[in-house]
């Protein structure tokens, strides 16, 4: 082993590359570690005119205030469900398909139903969500048209009913991600070595057999990594659609803790608490920051995969 | 027939099993089934754009439009609104996605670099931002004490560079960059700028396409950092005129008013939220089949370990 440099030799030699580094730090610590700074607002009483740093110190009162109210299991409870089932709905999908796929011989339709299944992952979540409103319009949608065709009656608009929401935002995760999901698992699949399907025809193992036994396994570590990071992000659950998908009447069960923490925060107007928002993020990310670190040590325990 | 089997060349084709057949067939129709899943939405959305706004409003479009019109799209293109995001929206992309692609690019070169000291203490401050972070008020207060609020800064800047992309890039370099290269033109005086200048980037084309095409979608898609920094409409990109379109007024009060008269001012907003999907979407559509390569290879090398 080298001998470990001073720091002052470290940059003498290699100034120029540290040089390169100058601004993405600069960049890193202004908008990803400055930011940390403000977390003591969590802790704080927040007054305009003292400022960020003069503000008295409150100890765990936001805290307090957060577990103490309703609203406290409420989103909790509405963002682990929502995690957690668009985890369990949402993660097959992409396997399936993938293997699905890989058993697809024809080249032809493989490249044309990877083109059409790959689109859905460009589109924004704001058209998304136009999409899911227009298609789910019981006036003009197609799910009116055709609910009203087999019915003979105009439906209630999904977006009204508060357990629809869960429905419509898991479908459509589903649908926008399962195509462009597959490719992580097919990438996987081209490396499974042909010998082992060349034994496995000797054996006369079937072709599901062979999905099962050869197949599977070779893409189970990439599972697991998508797991330990599904973990971690799992009480940051996709705060752009849910938000851009509420309105009054689904609220009670589509609030989350971050559409929460914005409303309190930032889009609350004059009232809007900056102390108290800052609060329930910061207990937000701990959370999941404990989650993944957690869930990493336990999968490298387990099956030695792990992140890092 | 078993026989067969067992004694053809691998080359040759096998015949299938009465298992196998089924298994196949299953696989053929579940494929098909998934794919049309994708199709039909989609193809719903494109045939009720190109519809009358009558057509739209009786809820007669399914796959093919009824009454051919483009008078949805007509509307769509008289909106100055709509104009003014388009051009926000570019300028936003490419300048985003330059400021993005320098930033990643001087940043991963040292990473990759071998024996550079601390290297390792520098790639744990990057790594450790994705998992942990100062939350959304203090970088909106961070934002505001650097004046970038109803900036056009404020959709570049604090999004000047992903971490992920810089790891992606770094791996990239770290299996494409040959050490010999870099020792060469040592021997021959050549700088670490000059060496960026003249060897990494021309050899990093594939990984800087790949992260650019990222960066680029990121940016066309984006409407949340405009949501939160920025308070001038002229300002706003295409996603912000979309979400006040499209997303805004969901709960309507058409649903209890006499339906008859609504109608038809009913049949125009709904063909026009159709016809501004399509437009608003079909650039990146179009410009898909050229950067599907490029994505699907970032997949690869994002998923090998570095």
């Amino acid at each position: 082993m080298r001998k470990k440099m001073t720091p002052l030799v470290a940059l003498k030699r290699y100034w120029q590359l540290y040089l390169f580094l100058l601004i993405p730090l600069a960049y890193i610590i202004t908008f990803k570690y400055a930011p940390m700074v403000g977390i003591q607002l969590a802790f704080k009483n927040f007054e305009y005119d003292k400022g960020l740093f003069g503000s008295p110190w409150i100890g765990l009162r936001h805290f307090q205030r957060f577990f103490g109210s309703y609203i406290f299991a409420r989103v909790l409870v509405n963002t682990l469900r929502i995690a957690i089932l668009s985890m369990i709905f949402s993660m097959p999908f992409p396997i399936l398909f993938a293997l699905l796929l890989n058993s697809i011989n024809a080249k032809r339709y493989k490249k044309i139903v990877q083109t059409i299944t790959y689109i859905p992952h460009f589109i924004s979540t704001v058209v998304l969500v136009g999409m899911l409103m227009q298609l789910f319009n019981p006036n003009v949608g197609v799910y009116g048209v055709i609910y009203k065709s087999l019915t003979g009656t105009k439906p209630a608009d999904p977006f009204a009913i508060p357990e629809a929401f869960f429905y419509m935002y898991i479908g459509s995760g589903i649908w926008k991600s399962f195509g462009w999901g597959s490719i992580v698992y097919l990438a996987a699949l081209t490396n499974v070595p042909p010998e082992l399907y060349e034994a496995a025809e000797i054996d006369g193992a079937s072709r599901l057999q062979r999905m099962w036994s050869i197949e599977l396994p070779a893409i189970v570590p990439i599972v697991v990594i998508h797991l330990i990071m599904n973990c971690g992000s799992i009480l940051g659950v996709g705060f752009q659609k849910i938000y851009l998908m509420q309105n009054d009447l689904n609220i009670r069960l589509s609030e989350v803790i971050s559409t929460y923490v914005y409303k309190q925060g930032l889009g609350n107007g004059s009232r809007s608490d900056y102390a108290y928002s800052t609060a329930v993020d910061l207990f937000n990310s701990v959370v999941s920051l404990i989650m993944i670190v957690s869930v990493n040590h336990i999968s490298r325990r387990v099956n030695e995969t792990s992140l890092w | 027939m078993t026989q067969s089997i067992a004694h053809s060349k691998p080359r040759n084709r096998v015949r299938l099993s009465r298992q196998d057949k089924t298994y196949y067939s299953v696989v053929y129709t579940l494929v098909t089934l998934l794919t049309l899943i994708v199709l039909l939405p989609l193809t719903n959305v494109l045939a009720c754009s190109f519809s009358a706004p009558e057509s739209v409003a009786s809820g007669k479009v399914l796959l093919w439009p009824v009454n051919f019109s483009v008078s949805g799209y007509e509307r769509v293109f008289n909106t100055d609104e709509i104009w003014i995001g388009y051009a926000n929206t570019l300028y936003y992309t490419i300048v985003g996605t330059f400021v993005n692609v320098f930033v990643t690019m001087i940043c991963a070169y040292p990473l990759a670099r071998r024996g550079l000291p601390y290297k390792s203490f520098f790639s744990f401050l990057f790594a450790f931002t994705m998992l942990f972070s100062g939350g959304l008020v203090p970088t909106y207060l961070l934002a505001r004490s650097l004046h970038l609020l109803n900036t056009r800064w404020a959709l570049i800047i604090p999004g000047a560079m992903g971490v992920y992309q810089m790891i992606v890039t770094r791996t990239f370099l770290v299996a494409n960059i040959p050490q010999e290269l870099l020792e060469m033109s040592q021997i021959d005086g050549c700088n670490d700028f000059r060496f960026f200048w003249s060897f990494v980037l021309p050899l990093s084309k594939a990984v800087i396409a790949v992260t650019a095409m990222q960066y680029a979608v990121g940016h066309w898609n984006s409407w949340f950092s405009a949501f939160l920094y920025l308070s001038d409409d002229k300002k706003y990109p295409l996603q912000m005129m979309l979400r006040r379109i499209l997303v805004m007024n969901q709960i309507k009060a058409s649903d209890y008013v006499d339906e008859e008269t609504l109608v038809a001012m009913e049949g125009m907003a709904d063909l026009l939220k159709y016809s501004l999907i399509v437009v608003a979407t079909v650039p990146i559509l179009c410009a898909y089949p050229f950067i599907q390569k490029y994505f699907v290879k970032g997949i690869m090398i994002g998923s090998l370990k570095g």
